[in-house]
């Protein structure tokens, strides 16, 4: 251990210098929830004063009560949601069959899912588009998908393109190939079909991966903007960061309830990353077969 | 652990007897075979519908001249709308912006997210919470950290004050022509700080204890054990921070459009940018597409340069 070289010393002189770094890196983060708590008359006083010297919460109202946020927060829930579910049912089941069971043609399948994760997504953007907007008997269009808007602007064509993820079915299929052969044979000794096998054997040891595919969808769709913008022209269907960057961009900026606007939207993100870390702690013990 | 030993019906084993070896194996495989494709249905299908027929489609589109707005669909034109693309000079400087952006946040990024997976691997008090702290920018939405920097870089923002406190006149950082990429960068290199230090910190924690006490015992001190043993060793990792990152870098588009739009004077309009502009404002869908697909290009190239560049620094 003392081999290990310490850059920046040791014990107390290290946690200073680390904690000094560490505040450094987090001031803008600071200084985003002192302006969200400021009144008016204090976000343009010069200098600008680290701590608000009356605290309050109006340009939260503001934002509640004058914005398209809180309709945008909902839309980005039911998004971040839909998106959650598809990739942890669908993605973690193509990475069970693609890890576990050999049937023809699984080579060539996970050959095209590793290929399509790597195609930037803009190239897949522009005919996205034009497929959503022609999709047969929704939004208007005909069986030949014309007349209408199709999907966009509806929370199922905001989901359409992130709903299953190449990521995600790469990181549950690693996931399921570490694990143990036994189980499988025990499950079909006892006469478990292939199906039971997966529901009742190994997707219960899957936690830990179906939790970081769970994380990594949600942060995702929270996230996601180019595809909203394309797709969304209505303020009713808005994501969250749709209706943050349009409040920023309308007119003069006001930058007490911008920033209170923007602590709302990291919230949520903040919320999973840490109950997440716990659960991935969790996970750790609980895979894999014992005694 | 499986304590259910119930006969799980004729449904699921066809052959609960179990007679003979070779039927009931026959069975048991196509019974696998059905099981992973319905397994794998779903997926099949949703990827097929946004990933695979949207790059065929996008390709075909990229061959044929399609304005939406104008009546009659695609007509195709061949390569016409790539030699059209490499003729044009916004292109090729939406290329450089991009070049620009991608290592200029890398070289900001990179070095800075060693020395902090450098700080923070060891024990002392409040690693974990300072390792968090710093890992924070990477988990917040890229466009929320927009529009933080909008108020840093504002005309009364922090850096506006710094910049007054020190006696230098105010800069107006996303609205300058000579200023706004720069300003994107350093933005960009704070957000990508966390992600790569994390992968670094694994990096470090992976090297054997054993490199480092050999190199001790050999009267290395610190920085000679840093840059002729943990450095070294460090090659393969960082090369899968640099290109991973260059491949993210090469497609930004929120934070642009959220704080400059590609401007001032185009000074700032990323290859994405410019394909969004082609393709929603002037709806030149063709021409669009094959940007798109020259961008892919450029990042395979990008990557592919620094993979090979890496090895060969790692060698020596």
């Amino acid at each position: 251990m003392n081999a290990r070289p310490r850059i920046g010393g040791t014990g107390p002189r290290r946690t200073v210098l680390a904690g000094a770094v560490a505040l450094l890196v987090a001031t803008p983060f600071v200084w985003m929830v002192s302006l969200a708590f400021k009144p008016k008359t204090e976000v343009f006083a010069y200098p600008p004063r680290l701590l608000p010297e009356q605290p309050t919460l109006d340009n939260f109202s503001y934002v509640w009560n004058s914005t398209n946020i809180p309709v945008a927060m909902t839309n980005s829930l039911i998004v971040a949601a839909l998106t959650v579910a598809g990739n942890c049912v669908a993605a973690t089941a193509a990475g069970y069959a693609l890890a576990r069971i050999d049937f023809r043609g699984s080579r060539l399948l996970f050959t095209a899912v590793l290929g399509s994760a790597m195609v930037p997504s803009i190239v897949q953007l522009i005919p996205l588009f034009l497929i959503v907007k022609g999709f047969p008997l929704a939004g208007g269009n005909d069986l030949f998908g014309q007349g209408g808007t199709g999907l966009l602007d509806s929370h199922v064509g905001l989901v359409l393109p992130i709903l299953v993820q190449p990521l995600n079915i790469y990181l549950a299929r690693q996931y399921f190939l570490d694990m143990p052969q036994e189980l499988a044979d025990a499950g079909r000794l006892d006469g478990a079909g292939e199906l039971r096998i997966f529901w009742q054997i190994y997707l219960p040891l899957a936690r830990p991966i179906v939790a970081t595919i769970a994380i990594l969808s949600f942060t995702g769709a929270w996230e996601d903007f180019l595809w909203p913008l394309v797709a969304v022209s209505s303020p009713e269907m808005q994501t969250l960061p749709l209706a943050l960057s349009s409040f920023a961009g309308s007119g003069v900026t006001q930058y007490g309830p911008l920033m209170a606007g923007t602590f709302l939207a990291i919230v949520p993100v903040l919320v999973i990353f840490i109950a997440g870390q716990r659960h991935f702690v969790q996970g750790l013990g609980s895979g894999g077969v014992k005694g | 652990m499986v304590t259910d030993t119930r006969p799980a019906g004729a449904a699921v084993n066809p052959d609960p007897a179990g007679p003979a070896r070779g039927p009931r194996r026959r069975s048991l495989y196509s019974a696998q075979r059905r099981a992973g494709w319905i397994l794998v249905l779903p997926a099949v299908f949703a990827l097929s519908l946004v990933t695979i027929v949207p790059i065929g489609y996008g390709f075909y589109l990229s061959l044929t001249s399609y304005n939406p707005v104008e009546r009659g669909g695609p007509r195709f034109h061949g390569l016409d709308g790539y030699l059209d693309v490499l003729a044009s000079g916004e292109f090729w400087h939406a290329i450089w912006v991009t070049v620009q952006y991608s290592f200029g946040t890398l070289v900001l990024a990179v070095p800075a997210a060693l020395g902090l997976a450098l700080l923070v691997n060891g024990r002392f008090p409040g690693v974990a919470l300072f390792r968090a702290v710093l890992y924070l920018p990477r988990v917040v939405p890229l466009v929320a950290v927009s529009m933080i920097w909008l108020w840093l870089y504002s005309h009364d923002g922090l850096f506006n004050y710094l910049l007054d406190l020190v006696g230098l006149p105010p800069v107006d950082f996303l609205t300058d022509e000579d200023s706004a990429l720069a300003s994107l960068i350093v933005m960009r290199a704070w957000k990508a700080l966390g992600g790569s230090m994390i992968i670094f910190l694994a990096g470090l924690q992976g090297i054997p204890k054993s490199l480092l006490e050999a190199a001790s015992v050999d009267g290395c001190g610190r920085w000679r054990t840093l840059r002729h043993v943990i450095l070294p060793l460090l090659v393969p990792i960082t090369t899968y921070v640099v290109v991973v990152d260059l491949i993210y870098l090469a497609q930004s588009f929120s934070e642009i459009y959220v704080l400059t739009s590609g401007g001032p004077l185009s000074s700032t309009t990323v290859l994405n940018m410019l394909i969004y502009n082609e393709a929603f404002e002037h709806y030149r869908l063709g021409n669009a597409s094959a940007m798109a697909f020259l961008l892919f290009c450029l990042i395979f190239g990008l990557a592919y340069v620094s993979i090979r560049t890496m090895a060969r620094g790692g060698r020596r």
